[in-house]
């Protein structure tokens, strides 16, 4: 009967977990007890840092910027929207040479792509290659949907600006006679984006005929199916629309041209010397104050160059070092208050 | 709607017949009504403020048909069946198919002036009028469980007049009308009368009102009509909703929600603002700013302000929508932890810590004033009778104090024996001597299992009473309080006691029994001067009946002869039980037995009575016949029974039970019984009382006029079965009584000279026992002529019967009764300290919690018991407020003021009454500790409006308030003041009706569940089986729960705010265009998923402090008090902490991309990713205790969010346009410069707040921080830290007194209280001197010398008596 009672009995069990007797870690921050974490943070961010900036100062890169703006500047002409097509060359000079592969960016400034509306202004499902969604695109391409009763393709306002100037990179030897630079155009986009998630419309071998009953964007001057001539480089899949249909975050950017390949080990992909741009001028952009620009950058495993993060690591890493040495101080000094044998109200 | 609900689950009860009529056809749907219709009629008409409930059958019959065609005929046909049993039968036969829809409506369609008959174990529908009960008495018991939760029985009377009829009450009948008040919610109140055809009229009080909610108990059938009925009820107008606390913290984070919905609306502004003005560069730019579907260009101004809307969807998160759920999922767990801490858990009472409040848990830890009930809260609320005085001599019952300390091991030889004992007689039909424990078990019909099984907790718990678990009214009969050793002397004393006593009239014989026969009336008043519902343990709930004695006076010899030879038929069958049972019956109380005198006694009374029967025979008269007669058959069954009729720790009625309505009653009756006085039973006409001189006697009760506040007394008038005199037997507070004492003129006879020292001896000793903390009872009596008493009871009646100002009618009524009385003596009970509280006091008083103790008790009493449970100190200085009218009041209190002031000019960190409460008490305790005693009338005064601040600022100075005589009314006055005016945490606690006021009053209202019902427990918002669970409540789950909640609700506002700034800072950088560089569903899931668990799970299980070093250092809950843990600007620090941390977080990633060929969302990555790590670290840092479910939900919600990323990163190639993350994650992952990032940020952003808590865990900790310390110790260590704290602690104290006796020179003397209160004397009383104003009636103080004492004293004294 005892045993019954207490089986019924509404005595809270006492496990540890029900009492809130866990057994628990209890941080206790002081001086003493955090002393080896500043110090393990300074002495691992200062070398990252080193590091990153070393390998960062290492990376060649020069920017062109070919807005045309100034008055004194080869492209100044293309300004005015009567002169089309408009061609330009602007020379320049690397001081060092570029190794290993060097990649070729267009950069541009004060181009919101990251506007909301804008950034929503696409049509997935037809970038993929759906039919349905060729013919008949998402509203959220509005207005750039549909040109004379036919639907855009690709449709929205991201594709419709699409930057179309041409760029060219030549050597320009001692004999002055410029040795035009192997660009590539592919492998410029991602992997997974040429592959999955742009796809052109199914339908015969003709791109065109896939593309048949839609338009071109109203600001283009040819139609998708024409943007090359490589079939594996054309229509949706075509890289430079890839590159430029991944909208960039912020309204400064630059996006992947063209691919330089390294020749061999001997020589320096772009040795020193002079060069020339030759710049098929097409896309406005003075009249947002933005500009234009090609960047020659060469790349290592933490991308381009980009001095911030190092610079960050090591002062991060000081600072920390630092403040270990404030709280060794502290900690040698106040020692006694923070044991309990000392404790006064 | 509930309603129907509700009645819908309960049984049907049977409306015995009934006519259909409504006078406002509104409400009710006649259907419906025809259903069931078998009323007879009502006619509620309100005429005036009286409610005029007419029975009508005939008048309203032609309309009642009108209505109800079919089933009216079908009823007038059915003649062979019974009125009563014809609506039953038939409508189970009308409607079998559709009973339940039937019930359903049956219950809301009770109206008034319905009969209805109600059979045992139905609960009422209505509030109706007891007209018939099958209680040969007209006596019915109702359970108000349903009502106060109390579950011991409640008598309720048939209407005078109804009570003599043999058969039920004919509604037909039934012509009568009755009168009432308006219905009202006073449970305790009914007033109104019965008016007969003949216009007699019967007054009706609540004894005869049966109200709805309780259940009728052993008692077959009742009927009665209805005058209330809905939501007229009492019942219902009672049930007035539980009021919805909130709890100061969500208060203070409900105005701080408003500042981040203002701090929204600023970034939407500037949102939109910024738009505007970026639009208004850019209108023209096609290429990003796309124009409208229809191809123009809105407005900047227009697209301004659809921008802001669009920003209040994009952030609106900043709102903390799931901050609410989160609070309410953490107090969840935190009640759970509450509800599950074992130290909690009674074992006695197999009880844990109940919360019926699950949202305020958090300001247990905010508490600054604690409002505390004395009686059953502080103390045990066992009375214990400890002491009484008789005829002017003190019998102090030593031997019965030494059984109170020597209790542990009598209980523990007990149990062994009883559990025997009760096995091997529980199957008989009257089980008599053998063991008085099984009474105690007996009458709740509580299985045995729980009896043995309290017993064995109670060994094991080392408290001195064997309670049964699950029931309270064993608590009133525990051993502890029922075995009541006599008294040496007084036993002498009662061995003169001879009914020859009684023989000659009063005075012929002078010399001896004067004072004897004060002892038989004080405990014949003892035992009949109450209440006490008597019954019989193996049948439970069953009063014992004795044959009628019938009525006074006696009539034959035969007719007694029979009717005690039916008694004695009943008795004897005990007798070969008891000697079968003989050797052990001398052992349940081990301990009484040890007592030298026993042996003593044994011999002596049977002699006694034999004596006295000897003696008495020769001179029976027509008058004494009775008690000759009685103790002829007494002594017959005394033979018989042997020991058993004279051991006193064995008395014959030792199987009775008693169940009273206070536990003092229940004392009284217990002490009358140990010396052999013994209530037997109780019927509304009669009470018997087994008295060992003199047998039994029968007492007709003529009146009992219930004990009430005002009064303060209780009386019952009787008729003297020996002397054949009305005897009034009052009882009551001793001021009451004193006061009505016969006055005695100087000149007098001896008699009255006789009384004259009695009365000063016997107030010598009540002070005496007031200074010891008991609870004192006066017991006076008075004989009165039967013309006498014909003439008051006229006049009763007519109060009876009264209506409009029958309070106060039956209130002169009883002051003609009560008065002139002869002083008996008096009774000391002492009300036990429960276990614990003056600790739980201490710790709660060093927590910096100002106790006030609200009781309806006398001052002294209260005074003892303040001491007793360390509210008081021995050094305390005292004030005591005792005024008699207003403006006394006033000046007391200024002058009271003037003088601490003056004391305290010296210390200069008194300054005001508002400053004085934000400050540390600290110095407040070196300065002076004082005290204030206010008694009911003063407070008052004190409450009015006018004196309300002056007081507040007074008891500001004192350390602990006690109130006594205070009415429940103004407990809750008083709480209401303090917590309106003051702006503090109020907690009351409480266990009675009479807190319920307080309790719901204050901010948190705490019940303990103990003797005095479920009231208090039904109002509170947590209920506790003592008061010593509060300090661990309060001081540990309190504290815990506050900073838990508080840091919780802080993290997340920090954490809202801090991803949510991340998408308002990149608008910066997109034009203002609402873009978010996350996609949609991380943004969703940030909160809702990757974030939501840590905070709940930080909530609930965040410890910052070991429960063991908040109880051992209750200073600690000052921190909770001064709401340190969430400060207006703890707020916007954390604000501020979130505003750096969401720029670290975005500019970071930002100079890292800037410039490059990053994509939106492969900008937002990094972000997502580092603030997910920031929000969760910095929860680490903010913890103080992590547990491996910390650690699991933490790695849980960082797993999710990769697992998410990834997965959706993968699935999703063209999902959820344009927001597509598509392979970013991926991407990302094997890029080492997202690493560098994320570390980088997260590193940078949670430096400022590491450091800083590393500065202040080293340079200047909290007390919670530095007391963290203590859970790292070895218990030696942590024994000689403490010692440190408190010395240290003590230290500064000391220092700072020093300083103010240097400082101020007049401040303080060796002695602090005799200053002040001489000043006082002096001050008040040159100003009203014949004001009746007593003021300082003692002072109370240790420094104080004895003489001095008494010179303060004096005056007061003659004023009183």
């Amino acid at each position: 009967m005892a045993m019954n009672y207490t089986a019924k009995t509404r005595r809270p069990d006492n496990t540890a977990f029900k009492q809130q007797r866990l057994p628990a870690w209890q941080p206790i921050l002081t001086a003493g007890t955090v002393l080896p974490i500043f110090f393990i943070i300074g002495l691992i961010f200062i070398p990252i840092g080193i590091g990153i900036f070393v390998t960062s100062n290492n990376i060649r890169e020069i920017e062109i910027d070919y807005t045309g703006t100034e008055p004194s500047s080869p492209c100044n002409k293309c300004l005015s929207p009567d002169v089309t097509p408009c061609f330009c060359t602007i020379n320049f000079t690397l001081e060092k040479s570029f190794e290993g592969n060097v990649f070729m960016y267009y950069g541009l400034s004060n181009f919101y792509q990251n506007h909301r509306r804008y950034v929503k202004s696409r049509d997935d499902s037809q970038l993929n290659g759906d039919s349905s969604a060729l013919l008949n695109p998402s509203k959220e391409c509005e207005p750039y949907r549909r040109n004379e009763d036919k639907p855009i393709a690709p449709c929205g306002a991201i594709a419709n600006s699409m930057f179309n100037d041409t760029l060219e990179l030549f050597l320009i030897g001692n004999d002055s006679y410029p040795i035009p630079i192997a660009l590539k155009k592919k492998g410029i986009a991602w992997w997974t984006d040429k592959n999955v998630k742009f796809r052109n419309p199914p339908g015969g071998d003709n791109l065109e005929e896939r593309f048949k009953g839609t338009t071109k964007p109203v600001n283009w001057l040819k139609p998708v199916y024409m943007l090359d001539s490589d079939p594996d480089n054309n229509g949706f899949i075509n890289e430079d629309f890839i590159v430029w249909m991944r909208t960039a975050a912020l309204p400064t950017f630059r996006k992947l041209y063209r691919l330089i390949e390294r020749k061999s080990d001997l020589h320096p992909t772009l040795p020193a010397g002079r060069y020339s741009l030759n710049v098929t001028y097409n896309y406005p952009v003075h009249y947002f104050d933005g500009r234009k620009r090609m960047i020659l950058s060469t790349i290592s495993w933490m991308g381009g160059k980009n001095p911030f993060l190092g610079i960050a690591y090591i002062a991060v890493g000081s600072i920390s070092f630092l403040l270990g040495v404030v709280l060794l101080v502290i900690n040698h000094k106040y020692r006694n208050s923070s044991n309990t044998a000392d404790i006064t109200i | 709607m509930t309603e129907a609900l509700q009645w819908a689950r309960y049984h049907w009860r049977r409306l015995i017949r009934g006519a259909t009529r409504d006078d406002d056809s509104g409400p009710y749907n006649y259907s419906s009504l025809l259903a069931c219709g078998r009323k007879s009629s009502q006619t509620p008409k309100l005429s005036g403020r009286h409610r005029i409930v007419v029975p009508h059958i005939q008048p309203f019959k032609d309309e009642y048909e009108k209505f109800s065609g079919a089933y009216v005929n079908n009823r007038i046909r059915t003649t062979k069946y019974t009125l009563l049993n014809f609506v039953p039968r038939n409508l189970f036969e009308q409607f079998h198919r559709k009973e339940k829809k039937y019930i359903d409506r049956c219950w809301k369609d009770v109206t008034v002036g319905d009969f209805i008959r109600l059979s045992c174990n139905e609960v009422i529908p209505a509030d109706m009028v007891l007209l018939f009960s099958t209680d040969p008495d007209g006596i019915c018991h109702i359970e108000t469980s349903g009502l106060d939760g109390e579950s011991n029985l409640k008598q309720r009377q048939v209407v005078r007049g109804y009570a003599e009829q043999d058969s039920e009450v004919d509604p037909e009948k039934f012509s009568s009308r009755i009168e009432c008040e308006s219905p009202n919610n006073d449970l305790s109140r009914f007033r109104g009368f019965l008016e007969h055809s003949n216009k007699e009229r019967v007054g009706l009080s609540k004894e005869n009102l049966l109200l709805r909610g309780c259940t009728i108990r052993n008692t077959e059938a009742v009927v009665g009509i209805v005058v209330y009925a809905g939501h007229e009820t009492k019942a219902m107008l009672n049930n007035s909703g539980p009021r919805y606390k909130r709890s100061k913290l969500e208060r203070r984070a409900n105005t701080d929600v408003l500042w981040c919905v203002m701090l929204l609306v600023i970034m939407c502004l500037t949102g939109a603002v910024g738009h505007g003005i970026w639009l208004s560069r850019y209108e023209k730019m096609h290429f990003f700013n796309v124009p409208e579907p229809d191809g123009h260009i809105i407005s900047p101004l227009l697209a301004g302000f659809y921008m802001f809307w669009t920003m209040i969807i994009l952030l609106q998160v900043l709102i903390p929508i799931s901050l609410y759920v989160s609070i309410e999922i953490v107090k969840l767990g935190q009640i759970y932890f509450i509800q599950s801490d074992v130290d909690f858990y009674n074992e006695k009472m197999d009880s844990i810590v109940q919360c019926r409040a699950l949202n305020i848990a958090e300001d247990l830890g905010q508490i600054q004033y604690l409002f505390s009930d004395k009686t059953g809260t502080l103390t045990e609320n066992k009375m214990v009778f400890r002491r009484c005085s008789v005829a002017g001599f003190d019998y102090c019952h030593e031997e019965n104090a030494r059984r109170l300390e020597s209790y542990q091991e009598a209980v523990s030889e007990d149990e062994d024996f009883i559990d025997t004992v009760s096995g091997s007689l529980s199957n008989m039909a009257k089980p008599r001597a053998p063991s008085c424990r099984t009474v105690h078990n007996g009458p709740l019909g509580n299985k045995p299992s729980n009896h043995l099984a309290g017993s064995s907790f109670t060994l094991g718990s080392g408290e001195g009473a064997s309670e049964v678990p699950h029931s309270r009214q064993a608590a009133f009969s525990s051993p502890i309080e029922t075995d009541v050793v006599p008294d040496t002397r007084l036993l002498d004393k009662f061995s003169q006691i001879t009914p020859r006593l009684f023989m000659p009239l009063d005075e012929t014989i002078q010399n001896p029994p004067m004072e004897t026969l004060y002892i038989i009336d004080f405990f014949i008043a003892l035992a009949i001067c109450n209440t006490v519902v008597v019954s019989a343990p193996n049948q439970p709930r069953q009063k014992i009946r004795h044959p009628s004695l019938g009525g006074l006076p006696i009539k034959s010899l035969e007719e007694i002869k029979s009717l005690f030879q039916r008694w004695s038929v009943r008795r004897s069958s005990s007798p070969s039980l008891n000697s079968g049972k003989e050797p052990s019956s001398g052992v349940p109380n081990a301990f009484v037995s040890r007592l030298p005198l026993f042996s003593r006694m044994k011999p002596a009374s049977p002699v006694e009575e034999e004596v006295s029967q000897v003696c008495e025979s020769p001179q029976c008269s027509s008058s004494s016949a009775c008690c000759t007669e009685t103790e002829k058959q007494h002594g017959d069954a005394g033979l018989l029974n042997g020991k058993a009729e004279s051991l006193p720790g064995q008395p014959l009625a030792c199987n009775l039970c008693y169940e009273a309505e206070s536990p003092d009653e229940a004392a009284l009756v217990y002490a009358a019984r140990a010396y052999q006085c013994t209530l037997r039973s109780r019927t509304p006409e009669q009470v018997m009382v087994d008295f060992a001189a003199l047998g039994p006697l029968t007492f007709q009760l003529l009146h009992i006029l219930p004990f009430d506040s005002v009064r303060k007394r209780m009386s019952v008038v009787v008729r003297h079965p020996l002397s054949n005199q009305v005897v009034v037997y009052t009882k009551g507070a001793d001021s009451v009584i004193m006061e009505l004492l016969s006055v005695a003129s100087p000149d007098g006879a001896s008699l009255e000279k006789q009384q004259m020292i009695v009365r000063e001896k016997t107030q010598k000793h009540l002070d005496d026992y007031a200074k010891q903390g008991l609870r004192t009872l006066c017991i006076a009596k008075k004989v009165m002529s039967d013309t006498e008493y014909a003439e008051w009871l006229r006049n009763h009646f007519l109060a009876e019967t009264s209506i409009d100002n029958r309070e106060e009618l039956l209130l002169e009524s009883a002051m003609r009764l009560e008065n002139k009385l002869t002083l008996l003596g008096a009774t000391g009970i002492e009300d036990r300290l429960q276990e614990g509280v003056p600790e739980s006091i201490e710790a709660l008083h060093k927590a910096g919690i100002k106790i006030w103790m609200l009781t309806g008790d006398k001052q002294e009493t209260a005074v003892n018991i303040a001491y007793a449970c360390k509210l008081l100190e021995p050094d305390d200085k005292l004030f005591i407020l005792n005024t008699q009218s207003k403006d006394a009041c006033g000046m007391l209190m200024s002058t009271i003021l003037k003088e601490l002031q003056k004391k305290t000019q010296a210390l200069p960190e008194q300054v005001s009454l508002s400053e004085d409460l934000l400050q540390p008490p600290v110095p407040r305790d070196s300065g002076l500790r004082a005290g204030l005693i206010i008694t009911g009338k003063t407070l008052e005064f004190a409450l009015q409006e006018s004196l309300q601040k002056q007081f507040l600022e007074l008891t500001s100075w004192c350390q602990a308030v006690v109130c006594c005589r205070a009415t429940p009314l103004q407990k809750s006055e008083v709480v209401k003041l303090v917590r309106s005016h003051l702006q503090v945490m109020t907690l009351a606690i409480g266990d009675g009706a009479n807190d319920v006021s307080m309790i719901q009053v204050a901010d948190i209202g705490i019940g303990v569940s103990g003797q005095e019902g479920m009231q208090a427990v039904m109002a509170s918002d947590f209920a506790v089986s003592q008061f010593k669970h509060l300090s661990k409540l309060l001081l540990v789950h309190g504290h815990w729960c506050y900073t838990r909640l508080s840091n919780m609700i802080l993290y997340f506002f920090y954490k809202n705010v801090a991803y949510v700034n991340l998408l308002f800072w990149y608008q910066f950088f997109c034009g203002f265009s609402g873009t978010s560089m996350t996609d949609y569903w991380v943004l969703i899931f940030f909160n809702l998923l990757f974030t939501s668990a840590p905070p709940v799970i930080y909530g609930v299980l965040e410890k910052d402090v070991s429960a063991e070093t908040l109880m051992q250092l209750p200073e600690l809950y000052r921190s909770g008090q001064k709401s340190e843990a969430y400060l207006p600007h703890t707020f916007w620090i954390t604000l501020l902490d979130a505003f750096y941390q969401s720029l670290v977080c975005f500019f970071v990633p930002y100079f890292t991309y800037q410039g490059s060929d990053t994509d939106i969302f492969a900008f937002g990555n990094p972000l997502n990713t580092a603030a997910l790590f920031i929000v969760l670290l910095h929860l680490v840092i903010e913890s103080k205790s992590l547990t491996w479910i910390h650690l699991l939900v933490i790695i849980g919600s960082i797993l999710s969010y990769f697992l998410f990323a990834i997965v959706f990163g993968a699935m999703c190639v063209t999902c959820n346009p344009p927001s597509n993350p598509y392979w970013i994650m991926q991407e990302h992952m094997l890029d080492p410069v997202f690493y560098l990032v994320c570390i980088l940020t997260t590193s940078i952003a949670l430096l400022p707040r590491f450091v800083y808590r590393v500065l202040q865990g080293s340079l200047f900790p909290s007390p919670i921080l530095r007391a963290k310390h203590f859970d790292r110790l070895t218990p030696e260590e942590r024994t000689k830290a403490l010692k440190k704290w408190r010395g240290a602690g003590k230290m500064n104290q000391v220092t700072s007194k020093y300083a103010n006796q240097s400082a101020g020179k007049s401040g303080r003397r060796p002695m602090p209280g005799p200053s002040a209160v001489f000043a006082m004397k002096s001050a008040s009383s040159c100003a009203i001197e014949q004001g009746n104003l007593s003021l300082c009636e003692t002072a109370l103080d240790q420094g104080y010398s004895e003489t001095k004492a008494f010179e303060m004293a004096g005056p007061s004294k003659g004023k009183e008596s």
